[in-house]
């Protein structure tokens, strides 16, 4: 009896251990229209003022299917087209330390829907905005900047680089400051 | 440097003593009899000291006749003055020189200069800036680049990035007519030097990587209005194929090739673009382009031969209509782009004299072909080349090396030449009086993958994981000059990185070009002796141009300042940590940033 109820709790710690996100299976449909407040500067006359996070933002950043995701929508929106593996060629490198226009994941999610002047397009009306959110989370990812317990691992491809799980802080580049 | 044996020197030919007498007299007291193989005439008039086109004639030699700058004093050579563009992009153009005013254009902002050479330190005579669409820059796929203007006229014309080609008062600057004939939401950019043939400016477009559809159109040259366009992909009445049609190879012979070459509609988004060098030839009143890579690189996407992609068309420069087609590359497996310059020349070719095109190509063939219609007399590698086994002259096919045939899912390792090919679009310069060409060019070989890819008007179209590495012998660049006569390399200088600069020859037997260490450099014309050098602010990838100043001296010029695709790498300000950034060339080019830096600046020298 004792013996069966260690057996089953051993179960059930196995299958919650398991579980290491939860996973959306309602993604929002619609197309990326969000109305977050993101400055593209740090720069705001009058003292700056608090940023209101978007609620989403923590949770596609440290999601190991989003970020997945990410990766795959990733190639198949093009963005590897302009930016290739995260080093950049027709635009920028996303996997340095440099950000023109933000590093947060609210940034990054406003550049993909809006665009930006210098030559990135917009998706908005291109991509619903979960998805534009897994791309944020991706672009971040590349940059040692998720969680490496979340970020995507070996290519089934050529690989261009080490593992999105594997890239360091570009701040730091692995080394202490 | 390596050393080839020496061919036997320009040999001599009584057919062109005539054009000798009239286009060489400076240097007719040394060269006492005629060369073997020279430009007609009409092509390559007799140098009057200026630079009005960037190849310097319809021809297309990039030969001056002056002579005071020589092998035994170009070591005295100095700088005159220089000047900044003030743009921290890839300066690819060419300088014009026409009277007493040099006028150089800018990368993106497309900013045009005129200097006066009458008064020391040539000062700025007049500028114009068309401002150009900032978002521009996000569909041009390799830096933003312009590879200079042309005079005709007493107007400067030259094109935008985003699309507009301009006509300006060459005295004043102002404008004179504005065309809009590119359009970047569909990922058109523009970044040739237009050609002005017959009252006709020649433009094409650029966005190979883009699935962008490849044409050139003819602008009056009066006003701007679109005479003639001629797509590099579709049905025949596109492309100008009509009655007068003859190409030589069967494989070029059907009705309209450029549609039933490809899967249902893709070629509406097949590239063929035309980026990059047109010559004429009067007498035969014949233009003569190449078309760009088909889209998507990766090849198993688009089964087919993909016309009339990766080749050459002789058009009439009156009405556009094609006389003739060849395919370098049918069905290209490695964005062998074919859009080179040709060299026009007359030469005999075993026994009899032939008008020949000479063609230093993308995937390693140094092609002579027939310009009068379309023939092959001889491809020969003029470096490392695997990616094909040499060309079938019989069909005029490409013999693939089915090795290195690339696909989706597979990867391919170690193909020669790269993407970027042997040689990509910097020009090679020939001189007349020895017979050789001089050709900058890369030696690199890569790694690539196919994967699939969507088309998404106004994103790369490009499905190829490439990475490059260097070369055999670990030079990854070299400046050759290639005996035409004898079909062989006469001596060859290894360089670092790629030689991603043009080339000018003189008659003073000296030949400058630039590495992308920022070094300027004069060799010998007839050995390859380096005989000077000078480092400038920044790598080196302009065309450089010699003229006979105001004062009745010769002076050199170029533009200086790293970048075009083999430089993104610090134009861009890539990350060299992906192999694969800047479609696979950062992988080649990862020690760049800590040999150069960007920053634009003309530097022009001359003897004390």
């Amino acid at each position: 009896m004792t013996h069966g109820a260690v057996t089953l709790l051993l179960v059930i710690l196995a299958l919650t251990g398991c579980q290491r996100e939860e996973r959306d299976t309602r993604p929002q449909s619609a197309l990326g229209s969000g109305e977050q407040p993101t400055p593209v500067t740090t720069l705001e006359p009058g003292g700056q003022r608090p940023s209101p996070a978007d609620n989403k933002a923590a949770s596609f950043e440290a999601n190991a299917f989003h970020l997945s995701e990410g990766k795959r929508l990733f190639g198949w929106f093009n963005c590897s087209g302009c930016h290739a593996n995260g080093g950049g060629g027709m635009g920028p490198a996303l996997m340095d330390e440099k950000w023109l226009y933000g590093s947060s994941i609210e940034s990054i999610h406003a550049t993909i829907r809006d665009g930006r002047p210098k030559g990135m397009p917009s998706f908005h009306d291109k991509i619903p905005d979960d998805q534009i959110w897994e791309l944020a989370a991706f672009v971040r990812s590349l940059s040692g900047n998720v969680p490496s317990s979340a970020a995507p691992q070996r290519n089934d491809d050529m690989m261009p680089h080490p593992s999105e799980n594997r890239l360091p802080d570009a701040a730091t580049l692995g080394k202490s400051p | 440097m390596t050393r080839m044996p020496q061919l036997a020197a320009a040999g001599l030919h009584a057919g062109a003593s005539i054009f000798l007498a009239v286009a060489c007299l400076p240097f007719m007291a040394e060269a006492a009899e005629p060369a073997l193989i020279s430009p007609p005439v009409s092509a390559a008039p007799p140098d009057d000291g200026q630079w009005m086109m960037p190849a310097k004639n319809y021809a297309s030699t990039r030969y001056s006749e002056l002579t005071e700058i020589n092998e035994g004093n170009v070591k005295n050579l100095q700088v005159a003055f220089t000047f900044s563009t003030g743009v921290n992009k890839g300066q690819e153009a060419a300088p014009l020189v026409v009277g007493g005013t040099m006028y150089i254009v800018s990368p993106f902002p497309n900013v045009v200069y005129a200097l006066d050479l009458t008064k020391p330190g040539a000062p700025m005579k007049w500028k114009f800036e068309p401002n150009p669409e900032p978002a521009a820059q996000g569909v041009a796929c390799c830096d933003v680049v312009n590879r200079g203007a042309a005079f005709a006229d007493n107007r400067i014309f030259f094109n935008t990035l985003d699309g507009h080609t301009i006509a300006l008062d060459a005295s004043t600057g102002q404008p004179i007519w504005n065309a809009h004939i590119g359009n970047i939401n569909i990922g058109e950019t523009i970044t040739m030097a237009p050609l002005v043939v017959k009252g006709k400016v020649l433009v094409g477009n650029s966005g190979g990587e883009l699935g962008v559809r490849g044409w050139v159109k003819a602008l009056d040259a009066g006003d701007g209005r679109v005479v003639w366009t001629a797509y590099g992909t579709g049905p025949d009445k596109d492309v100008l194929i009509g009655p007068d049609f003859k190409p030589h190879y069967d494989m070029d012979k059907g009705k309209d090739l450029g549609v039933t070459t490809w899967p249902p509609d893709a070629w509406k988004i097949g590239g063929g673009n035309m980026w990059g060098w047109i010559s004429y030839d009067p007498d035969l009143n014949l233009i003569f382009h190449g078309t760009g890579n088909p889209g998507p690189w990766n090849p198993d996407l688009r089964p087919g031969d993909n016309k009339w992609t990766s080749g050459i068309f002789a058009r009439d420069p009156d009405t556009g209509a094609a006389k003739w087609f060849y395919q370098w590359s049918p069905h290209d497996l490695h964005d062998y782009d074919g859009i080179n310059e040709q060299i026009l020349l007359d030469m005999n070719w075993q026994g009899k004299p032939r008008k020949v095109l000479v063609r230093p190509e993308r995937n390693g063939y140094l092609y002579i072909l027939d310009r009068t219609t379309g023939e092959v007399l001889s491809a020969k590698p003029f470096g490392p080349v695997n990616s094909s086994k040499g060309v079938d002259l019989k069909t005029g096919r490409l013999i693939e090396n089915p090795d290195k045939q690339t696909g989706t899912g597979k990867v391919v390792r170690d193909i020669c030449p790269t993407a970027s090919g042997l040689k990509d679009w910097q020009p090679s310069a020939f001189s007349p009086k020895t017979g050789l060409l001089y050709i900058p060019h890369n030696n690199l070989c890569m790694d690539e993958e196919g994967v699939e890819v969507n088309y998404i008007a106004g994103t790369p179209y490009v499905g190829m994981n490439v990475r490059m590495i260097a070369g055999p012998g670990g030079n990854r660049g070299a400046f050759t000059a290639w005996d035409i006569a004898a079909e062989k390399p006469a001596w060859s200088v290894k360089e670092n990185f790629p030689v991603w600069s043009g080339a000018v020859v003189t008659a003073g037997d000296v030949v400058f070009y630039g590495t992308m260490e920022g070094w300027f450099k004069a060799v010998s014309a007839k050995t390859g002796e380096l005989l000077w050098q000078f480092k400038t602010s920044s790598g080196i990838i302009g065309q450089p141009i010699t003229y006979r100043g105001p004062d009745g001296h010769q002076y050199v010029a170029i533009l200086s300042g790293v970048g075009g695709w083999a430089g993104a790498i610090v134009s861009g300000d890539l990350d060299p940590r992906d192999a694969t950034a800047a479609l696979g060339f950062v992988n080649a080019m990862k020690d760049l940033k800590d040999a150069t830096t960007a920053g634009g600046t003309l530097y022009v020298f001359r003897l004390p």
